[in-house]
């Protein structure tokens, strides 16, 4: 009796227990379903040598998070985001993601890493199904490619083909008056540099087909010294230089090659100069230098424009980068496809993101929109400009023509053989 | 492939100038980072794979003082100092406790000491990278040799470089100090049965690398952007540099140096998307021609 006693107790205290702990374990669950929490997966680069474009697309995010929350919300459930570091290193990127679902229990992807991690997140997303939004991978073939690009990911980020549309036909109007027509390239040797630079090429051969290049040179991502690099095209003597090196890369390279006195003998053309990280993170910044613009906050020169740089920099000390844009853009993407939808769904919000339009200062007329045959944005600022070394940095953007850029991509794609 | 450049390129004396000041650049850097590697092994037998953590923390600490006061000179003196502190106290605290264990151990205990250091670096100047920027007296117009341009700060730091090594070299064959750290690196226990300390020759050893490193990283802090984890692609060149020169060799060091500098700088010439593969294909050769290194001691 005594031993069916205690074993009856036992059961009992068995159930109450596995009650509990099984209480325990749904608990975050049951508190967020009552809290109305949709919970936002984000791997990004928090740490090594482009952090602070990390740490500025983790503001950005933060910081409209805030805003929807005070407005209710996506969908009437409040923004829980949960930010992971993956160092820069594409595994690490592609186990992030898959751990933010998988055991964080996130319900969308914003993916904040570049090129390099964004294809590895990619696949994450293909393999689970959940909704990604990319912001900051600019490879051009990861929408436009139809063998990559996939129902359930979008990018809101600038891309290299674009950029190379636009940067091609400015330097081509700079190299007609001045007359460039012996060129060389310094890019990154990964599939940023390689495309965007044989892009950038394309079009300028595009628009001055006489343009000859003479000497490429491909420095490894990350490389600490570009001392052979500058050397190697101070020897070919071209007359402009186009690079799409970045962030501290790009700041290694403009200091060396200042006191080659690189740019005194050839025109350089850097698109990625114009963002506020590397503007005001080379020391002594040469005046007419070439560039697109990544994020000014006098281009567009609109106040609400201006209002959400400085909100920025009120609240971060700092100006925010081409990176803060487009991941407070994918917010305001979020925002609007969520109150369409009316709901936090992945798969109904990838339904109504295809063409939508959303109002931002980023775009050229106020708007951007999502273009639903690649599911990549199109209508948003770009520029390309000259350089002097102090604010406004870059005076006088001369605006892209998105008519010809979408004419011109649309070409691209069909040689390419994505469409 | 583009040998017709190189030819080129070799039959002109601007670029032959221009690229031999760029491998002597190069090389020298990284002979300041592979002369405290090789020291440290010769002496210590331990392969430091933290060393470039102490050439990240020389360029971090040049970067500090040379915001605070100004000073270049300073700068250098004291990023070579702050590292050869940092590394008598990770000697003392840490390595001490490996000698004679272990590679495995030695490396485990060298891989924590890499990550600690980034995220001192990380919590105290932040993830975002920076830049130091040219100091005042260097911000002048390269000079102009046979045609070739050798911008005026690199030749500062080529010299400095060279005066360090003949310096060291100098130390090691004709000091009483240097005399003592060649034995003990041929003989601890005659050395130690003779009533020296080998327990304070290894922490100077130890600081006297980290001291170099960091030298190095000084010296370079003015051109390359300084983010945590910098150490590490100079330290894989640096085992290159080692392995080909001999390990625990000064001179090998230096000629093992400049001579992955000049394939550098004309590799990006004639092969400028081979120029890792040759550096490595040099490596191979050595050490199957020679497994000790040009400059390495038999073990017998």
């Amino acid at each position: 009796m005594a031993t069916t006693s205690r074993s009856a107790i036992g059961r009992r205290a068995a159930l109450a227990a596995l009650g509990a702990g099984a209480t325990a374990l749904a608990a975050p669950r049951i508190v967020r379903a009552q809290d109305k929490v949709v919970r936002i997966g984000m791997p990004t680069i928090l740490s090594g040598r482009v952090a602070q474009l990390g740490n500025s697309s983790r503001n950005a995010v933060l910081m409209e998070v805030e805003r929807i929350n005070a407005a209710g919300g996506l969908a009437g459930r409040r923004i829980e985001m949960v930010i992971r570091d993956s160092k820069g290193q594409p595994q690490e990127a592609a186990r992030i993601a898959r751990e933010l679902i998988n055991t964080e229990g996130c319900d969308l992807l914003l993916d904040g890493e570049a090129s390099s991690g964004g294809f590895a997140v990619n696949e994450v997303a293909r393999d689970l199904g959940v909704l990604c939004v990319h912001t900051n991978s600019e490879t051009s073939s990861l929408t436009a490619d139809p063998k990559l690009r996939l129902p359930n990911a979008f990018r809101v980020c600038r891309q290299g083909v674009h950029d190379s549309i636009v940067g091609g036909s400015y330097a081509a109007g700079v190299a007609k008056a001045k007359g460039l027509k012996r060129w060389a390239t310094c890019a990154p040797d990964y599939a940023y540099g390689r495309d965007t630079t044989a892009q950038y090429v394309e079009y300028l051969k595009h628009f001055m087909p006489d343009v000859e290049i003479i000497t490429q040179a491909w420095p490894k991502l990350f490389q600490p010294d570009y001392t052979e690099n500058i050397t190697k095209l101070l020897q070919a003597k071209p007359q402009a230089l186009y690079t799409c090196l970045w962030a501290g890369d790009l700041t290694a390279f403009v200091d060396q090659a200042s006191i080659y006195a690189l740019l005194s003998q050839m025109e350089l053309f850097a698109v990625n100069m114009a963002d506020y990280t590397t503007l005001t993170a080379v020391k002594h910044l040469p005046p007419g230098i070439h560039s697109g613009n990544r994020y000014i906050k006098t281009f567009p020169k609109t106040p609400q424009n201006a209002a959400w740089a400085d909100a920025y920099r009120a609240r971060y000390k700092e100006y925010p980068t081409t990176w803060s844009w487009q991941n407070s853009a994918a917010m305001h993407f979020f925002e609007a496809a969520a109150k369409r939808a009316n709901s936090v769904d992945g798969k109904k919000l990838a339904e109504v993101l295809p063409g939508l339009t959303v109002e931002v200062p980023f775009g050229t007329d106020g708007t951007i929109t999502m273009r639903g045959e690649d599911h990549t944005i199109i209508n948003y600022a770009i520029g390309w400009g000259t350089t002097i070394p102090t604010e406004p940095y870059v005076p006088d953007m001369h605006p892209g023509d998105w008519k010809q850029i979408v004419e011109l991509e649309a070409e691209w794609k069909k040689a390419n053989h994505y469409t | 492939m583009d040998l017709a450049a190189l030819a080129a390129c070799i039959a002109n004396p601007g670029c032959v100038v221009t690229q031999a000041t760029s491998g002597f650049i190069v090389g020298m850097l990284l002979f300041l980072v592979a002369a405290g590697l090789t020291l440290i092994f010769g002496v210590l037998k331990v392969i430091n794979f933290a060393h470039g953590a102490f050439y990240m923390l020389g360029a971090y600490f040049a970067f500090a003082l040379y915001q605070s006061s100004g000073s270049f000179a300073l700068a250098l003196i004291g990023g070579a100092a702050g590292s050869g502190v940092a590394a008598l106290a990770c000697e003392r605290l840490l390595i001490s406790r490996v000698y004679g264990g272990s590679v495995l151990m030695q490396l485990l205990v060298c891989y924590a000491l890499v990550l600690i250091l980034d995220d001192v670096v990380r919590m105290v100047w932040g993830n975002d990278f920076l830049s130091m920027g040219m100091p005042a007296q260097f911000q002048v117009p390269p000079l102009f040799v046979a045609g070739g341009v050798v911008p005026p700060f690199y030749l500062f730091l080529i010299a400095v470089a060279l005066a360090i090594a003949v310096a060291l070299g100098l130390a090691l064959a004709r000091t009483r100090l240097g005399k003592v750290v060649r034995a003990a690196a041929h003989n601890p226990q005659m050395v130690s049965a003779l009533g020296i300390n080998t327990g304070l020759i290894y922490g100077l050893v130890f600081a006297l690398g980290g001291a170099l490193a960091g030298m190095a990283g000084a010296l370079a802090a003015p051109v390359r952007s300084l983010t945590p984890g910098m150490g590490f692609s100079i330290l894989i060149d640096s085992f290159i540099v080692t392995v080909i020169g001999g390990m625990g060799s000064v001179a090998g060091a230096l000629v093992g140096a400049l001579l992955i500098g000049f394939i550098r700088a004309f590799g990006s010439v004639g092969f400028p998307l081979f120029t890792d593969g040759i550096m490595y294909m040099v490596m191979v050769a050595v050490l199957v021609t020679r497994p000790t290194g040009l400059f390495g001691r038999n073990a017998g």
